[in-house]
């Protein structure tokens, strides 16, 4: 039981039971799941299909702060992706074409994983501080978006284009495939290979890294890169869901609530120790919340409040200060505490 | 249990502690202790790393509430919440791990927390005159106004007592204060000890330095495994004893030295730099570090002793001279590239260059080996264990669960551990600056054999260390630096400490630049 409640997961997980529960007892069709035309519909497939862009701009996110880093540029790339997608199907003869998708997509990937790498370049090579570093191209990006769409909401037509977002595969929304395939393709990555750990290391002393033969420099510019072409994704997703590139409402803001959902997933802004699973389980905290402002029907002027409210709740709940004197105030005597070095054992040299 | 009345009839103790307790889940990290301080002495209290000197501590400043037992303060029983409460008691620690804030100044360093404020404003000029009072008393010409992370790590150590002293201190715990001073400066922070004994002030002091505990103090309690050996008088006490009672055994290896020195140095040495000259404080050294051979380097602090190490080992670029191994010229651009030559570096600073604290005991032990092989061929997590449980085997790291984040080891261990981390990556040469600093006589003793183990085995060893003593012991032969170059290398065994300390000290007494 104890196990249970130390492991990390334990207050996301818990938080986010207790979220969809309380949707449920405010109105018990949340749960509801229907099958139509062979496709599962329901307030909570909705939720598994809206997460993506959050989902995949988070997980980059994660990465990143794991190097002590910070994205703020995530928005604007975002953006910039589904402009460019979204302007290469506009111009094409073809704009339901398979080919002409495809081009659309791999440009705008491309596109992002540049616009990634720059951040890297600066934050690795020229070591400016990431904050700055990444704001540049928050500012200079939604131009750069602008400029493609010369200012203009390009709407254009596709239905191949439009299934990403909207689309299902077998019985579940495809932008719920895209994100759970990016979040196996990352933890597998970070797991399987050694980036993980090394990542882990960069963030936590990064002298002590580099003194270990660690090529750190590389590790960090990984990072970025990763957050770009998956806020690149996440912009594709974006701009097939809205079928226009709007420059300045895409990726609106998604930098900050992306940071929230690493939080609440448990990985510290300190960086260093990262937990994949945990942002997952913040995303859907954030996403189950924007669902609950619509199904409780909040009025559109104190969502914002009771937004904010209900993150002060859950971080409350998290928090191992709140655990301690909950625990002081609730009875129990001092609880074994992390045991110090002179609790150990100390054998003495034979 | 015996215990010595106290000598100077004075009458009432300022601080008395009495059947000390503090438990850890299931472990009595504290087990019935018994302290009692004087106005106007100074009290050592020593026990290797595990002993409970951190927990007596944390339980009379206040970081730790004891599970049972007594804290008197002038005959009042007290309980502190909080090391704010023991301060207002007067109570104040320093501890060997500088706890001040690294980018504000000196002087708010010294006031922070206790600044003067008008109208709610702090009076910056005010809080740096105060500050430069605290530091004259100390005899420190520092700049108030310079930020405290420009300054070497000896002066923010004394940063540090000045504002424990800037408060109004009864009782002053000094955890390892001397561990990163050289001699000067010790005698510096002895002068300063001396004036506040005559104050009044009580000195609890830790070091594992026997000279410095002998020197400085009136009386000395020993700890063990969380319990009280003795309070014994320094004039009663042999210092042979001491380590004895420290480690609960007869200890006759502290004697002796590790190995023979070894009969004839090879005469091709492995590793040669000539004129090895880096920026950052090291000028034209030549080194020969032969197979098998550990060289000791000895200096006193900023005469080139970890310049030196850093330029052997690729940590910093070399603006003149030329390495070799084994005849063949290499250029190391990166710590990495050194490694890959199979030459590997410890820092002197465990905590901010050498430990990757929140990462576990594995992870920390694998860490150079794995960014050796690069991110795509991960060590794979069996061979991993298997490699970390057999360095922490072979160096007896404790606790053995490789799964804890390595922070929460002891100082001793962690350093145990760094060296597992090189030692995993097979070197051919150990490059050790400090490799005992801050750690218990039983551990560091241990590190020492351990050290010649390897270089009968073949490894080649430079020991750098400000602890002369430890640098003979060690060393086949002795490079000695005098600001920033190598003064004379010479064989070990010959050699007297008070040869080397005149070497390192005074120009004079040597012919230069023969």
């Amino acid at each position: 039981m104890t196990a249970i409640i130390k492991h990390r997961l334990f207050w996301p997980a818990s938080a986010l039971v207790v979220l969809i529960t309380v949707n449920m007892l405010a109105n018990a069709s949340f749960a509801r799941i229907t099958v139509r035309d062979g496709h599962l519909y329901g307030a909570l497939i909705d939720i598994l299909r809206q997460s993506a862009p959050l989902m995949l701009v988070a997980l980059g996110m994660t990465l990143v702060i794991a190097t002590r880093g910070i994205d703020l540029s995530v928005g604007a790339i975002m953006a910039v992706s589904g402009a460019v997608a979204l302007t290469i199907i506009d111009g094409s003869e073809d704009p339901g074409g398979f080919g002409t998708i495809m081009i659309a997509i791999l440009v705008a990937l491309l596109v992002s994983l540049v616009l990634g790498a720059w951040n890297g370049f600066l934050v690795s090579v020229l070591g400016i501080q990431p904050i700055i570093a990444t704001l540049v191209l928050m500012l200079a990006g939604r131009g750069t978006a602008l400029l493609i769409t010369s200012g203009e909401i390009t709407t254009v037509v596709s239905a191949p284009f439009k299934q990403i977002a909207s689309g299902y595969l077998v019985i579940l929304p495809v932008a719920f495939f895209i994100w759970v395939a990016a979040v196996v393709v990352v933890g597998v990555v970070e797991r399987r290979t050694a980036l993980g750990m090394l990542t882990e290391a960069v963030g936590i002393n990064p002298e002590a890294s580099r003194l270990a033969g660690v090529r750190s420099r590389g590790i960090i510019w990984t990072a970025y890169i990763a957050s770009g072409v998956l806020a690149g994704v996440a912009g594709i997703i974006y701009s097939s869901n809205t079928m226009a590139a709007d420059a300045n409402s895409a990726g609106y803001l998604i930098e900050l609530y992306a940071i929230l959902a690493v939080v609440l997933g448990g990985t510290s802004l300190m960086g260093g120790k990262f937990s994949i699973a945990g942002t997952v389980i913040g995303v859907l905290i954030v996403q189950t919340l924007e669902s609950t402002i619509l199904f409780l029907g909040v009025a559109p002027a104190k969502s914002p409040v009771f937004f904010a409210l209900v993150v002060i709740f859950v971080v409350l709940v998290q928090s191992p200060r709140v655990h301690r004197w909950g625990r002081s105030v609730f009875g129990s005597s001092r609880t074994s505490s992390a045991p110090d070095e002179d609790a150990e054992k100390k054998e003495v040299a034979a | 249990m015996t215990r010595n009345n106290h000598p100077m009839g004075q009458p009432t103790p300022l601080v008395e502690m009495e059947h000390a307790t503090v438990r850890f889940g299931t472990t009595l990290a504290l087990d019935d202790v018994a302290l009692r301080l004087y106005p106007g002495e100074v009290h050592s209290l020593m026990g290797e790393n595990g002993a409970g000197k951190s927990t007596l501590i944390k339980a009379l400043t206040g970081a730790l509430r004891l599970d049972a037992g007594t804290l008197t303060i002038d005959g009042t029983a007290m309980r502190f919440a909080t090391p704010y409460d023991a301060q207002r008691h007067g109570i104040s620690a320093v501890y060997q791990e500088i706890n001040l804030l690294p980018n504000l100044s000196v002087a708010e360093n010294i006031r922070l927390g206790r600044e003067h404020r008008s109208h709610g404003l702090i009076s910056p000029r005010r809080m740096e005159r105060e500050a430069a009072v605290v530091l004259s008393e100390l005899g420190l010409s520092v700049d108030p106004h310079s930020p405290l992370g420009s300054h070497p790590v000896a002066v923010q150590q004394l940063v540090a007592i000045a504002r424990a002293i800037s408060t109004d201190v009864r009782v002053l715990v000094l955890d390892e204060p001397t561990s990163s001073l050289d001699s000067d400066e010790v005698a510096e922070l002895f002068r300063v000890i001396r004036d506040l004994k005559e104050r009044g002030v009580a000195i609890l002091f830790i070091s594992h330095f026997l000279d410095q505990v002998y020197e400085i103090s009136d009386r000395i309690t020993v700890l063990r495994d969380g319990a009280l050996v003795g309070e014994y008088l320094p004039t009663d006490l042999l210092r042979i004893e001491l380590m004895q009672k420290m480690l609960g055994h007869d200890a006759p290896e502290l004697l002796s030295r590790p190995r023979p020195a070894s009969a004839a140095v090879p005469a091709e040495p492995y590793l040669k730099g000539r004129g090895v000259t880096s920026s950052l404080g090291i000028c034209d050294a030549d080194v020969d570090l032969a197979e098998g051979e550990v060289l000791g380097v000895a200096g006193l602090l900023g005469s080139g002793r970890t310049a030196l190490a850093r330029a052997l080992t690729g940590i910093d670029a070399l603006d003149r001279g030329e390495l070799s191994i084994d005849g063949r010229p290499v250029r190391f651009a990166s710590p990495r590239a050194a490694m890959k030559h199979r030459v590997a570096y410890s820092s002197e600073n465990r905590r901010t260059e050498g430990i990757v604290g929140d990462l576990s005991v594995l992870d920390n032990i694998t860490l150079a080996l794995q960014a050796q092989r690069g991110v795509f061929r991960k060590i794979p997590p069996a061979r991993q264990r298997e490699l970390a449980a057999s360095w922490a085997e072979a160096l007896r790291i404790r606790p053995s669960d490789l799964d804890r984040p390595v922070r929460t080891l002891s100082g001793g261990n962690q350093q145990k551990v760094m060296l597992a981390r090189l030692l995993a990556l097979s070197p051919r040469v150990l490059v050790l600056d400090e490799p005992t600093r801050g750690i218990d006589v039983g551990a560091k003793v241990e590190v020492q054999n351990l050290v010649a183990d390897l270089a009968t085995n073949g490894l080649s060893v430079v020991f750098i260390s400000a602890e002369l003593e430890e640098v003979l012991r060690v060393s086949d032969r002795v490079a000695v630096l005098r600001d920033e170059r190598v003064v004379d290398t010479l064989e070990s065994a010959t050699l007297t400490v008070d040869a080397v300390l005149a070497l390192v000290a005074s120009p004079e007494t040597t012919e230069e630049g023969e």
